[in-house]
């Protein structure tokens, strides 16, 4: 039948990224932060006020749509949309996806997203003053949808492929180009634009505060969170919008797209445990099943963004994680939330966008903050100093709340 | 509010919310093209209107409207109706 695509093994590539984050908002810049080393966490002392037990912040300035957007398209738009199309149109740019393009070719969305707390925390405060629902007005339904980036994005980009959220909490954006890696592998869909976002205000990680995991803010803000290191005590918040444009490779070919990457593996599992307590064998079985996807060498495999979040129990567990299944090999591991925080739905996404600029620009980017390691963390090859390395493969490692592990192997395509 | 009020109160609002020229609002111009409304931006419309009448306007209110006029004359009685009690 016409239109439907029968080559079931594809080779799949990425074509564009795009990012809106604390340590910049666009992708030279974050190489920048990333190379120096530079932090995107601030105090922000309203939600000391509010009623937060820690004012730690990733900083993630709000882009202003109004000359990109309509009023009516806005208006179904809540703060992690904007940060999702800030990322996106970036991302389009550099995979030279037009318009036309997106009317040509069926363009399929699949994107991270796992709140939004600030659009249903308007909703009710209209509901309680007004107790009327006809006064809510008419973009609340659609920004308060979890599903509200997909939603938007594939209106405004008018996208006619696969079209879903992933709601998979912090290891949404890495299974989004998980999900979108099989689809395209199976050549179900040959271009998919997807990605992770979070919002970032005060309404977003209240309850997640009062689980009482954030870092203290008694301490300066930059050195708050220190993955690893034998004294963390604690993760910082943070948010923003990671974009990428995953393509088979006979698409990126036959329309001359400049190839970023190459998306080789994708593992996942549960831990069939605690809500919150990470284990040690789910992560384990999501990082075993996307390098024996890969079909590449432990010793190719030299550098690891670790999920560490910079909590005593994750932090360790992956350690020890990464040591059992890299045995004698010691890649080098950072953990790129050191400078960034963690962007909970945006992070598994932003993430392989991090490690892809290191990989491009030849560095591996620093765990900052780092001084002493514990029994688990003496264990892995941690890099604590920006470090001059040439590397081709890299694994990047996201879990999340009740238990869900993804992992992703993306290598340099030659 | 008399009808002068409420005509500089509405049209404030409307070029706030729907973003339109004010230079566009004339008695005789067509509301819902001026203001590009489609069915969801009436749920809009009524939003922005009660918050600057507590008037809430209806589906049957929006029959007999074409013009500002129309409506600045049907959003008039209502808050005369109101005042009144």
């Amino acid at each position: 039948m016409e239109g439907f695509i029968h080559n079931i093994n594809n080779r799949v590539v990425i074509t564009g990224m795009g990012i809106h984050s604390c340590i910049g908002t666009s992708l030279e810049e974050v190489s920048d932060s990333l190379m120096n080393g530079k932090s995107g966490i601030i105090l922000e002392e309203e939600r000391k006020t509010f009623g937060y037990q820690s004012g730690l912040t990733g900083s993630v300035p709000m882009p202003n749509l109004k000359k990109d957007l309509s009023r009516r398209e806005r208006i179904s738009m809540g703060e992690e949309s904007y940060y999702a199309y800030a990322s996106a149109m970036q991302a389009l740019k550099q995979a030279n996806i037009d318009p036309s393009f997106r009317e040509d070719r069926e363009v399929g969305i699949i994107y991270g997203n796992d709140s939004t707390a600030k659009s249903v925390k308007e909703a009710m405060d209209i509901m309680r003053e007004k107790n009327d629902t006809a006064l809510i007005g008419s973009g609340s339904i659609f920004r308060s949808m979890n599903s509200t980036i997909t939603m938007n994005l594939s209106t405004i980009l008018k996208l006619r492929g696969i079209n879903y959220t992933i709601s998979g909490a912090c290891a949404s954006g890495s299974h989004s180009i998980g999900q979108a890696y099989i689809l395209i592998k199976q050549g179900l869909q040959d271009c998919i634009i997807c990605g992770g976002a979070q919002e970032t205000n005060m309404f977003a990680f209240s309850s997640f505060d009062g689980l009482g995991v954030f870092a203290p803010d008694n301490q300066d803000p930059t050195k708050a969170c220190r993955p690893f290191d034998k004294n963390r005590n604690g993760l910082v918040p943070s948010g923003g919008g990671a974009t990428l444009i995953l393509e088979s490779l006979d698409s990126a070919l036959s329309r001359g797209a400049n190839i970023i990457a190459e998306v080789v593996g994708y593992g996942f599992s549960s831990n069939g445990g605690h809500i919150s307590t990470p284990n040690i064998d789910g992560p384990s079985m999501a990082m075993k099943r996307a390098i024996f996807q890969s079909n590449i060498s432990l010793n190719e495999i030299k550098y690891v963004n670790a999920h560490a979040t910079s909590t005593p129990v994750g932090d360790g567990n992956e350690a020890q994680a990464i040591a059992s299944i890299f045995g004698g090999e010691h890649p080098f591991v950072s953990s790129t939330k050191s400078m960034t925080g963690h962007e909970c739905w945006m992070a598994g996404a932003s993430e392989v966008i991090y490690s892809i600029l290191m990989m491009h620009n030849g560095f591996i980017a620093p765990n900052i903050n780092f001084e002493t390691p514990d029994e688990q963390t003496k264990k892995i090859n941690l890099v604590t100093k920006t470090k001059k390395e040439s590397f081709d493969v890299f694994l990047s490692n996201s879990f999340g709340f009740g238990g869900t592990n993804s992992a992703l192997v993306i290598k340099k395509y030659v | 509010m008399n009808i002068e009020e409420i005509i500089e109160k509405a049209n404030a609002i409307l070029v706030e919310e729907f973003e339109v020229d004010i230079d566009t609002i004339s008695p005789e111009a067509n509301l819902r093209d001026t203001l590009s409304l489609d069915s969801l931006d009436y749920v809009d419309l009524v939003v922005s209107i009660e918050s600057i009448s507590g008037v809430k306007l209806g589906e049957e209110d929006f029959k007999d409207i074409v013009t500002f006029e129309d409506f600045y004359i049907v959003l008039h009685k209502k808050v005369l109706a109101k005042s009144e009690g």
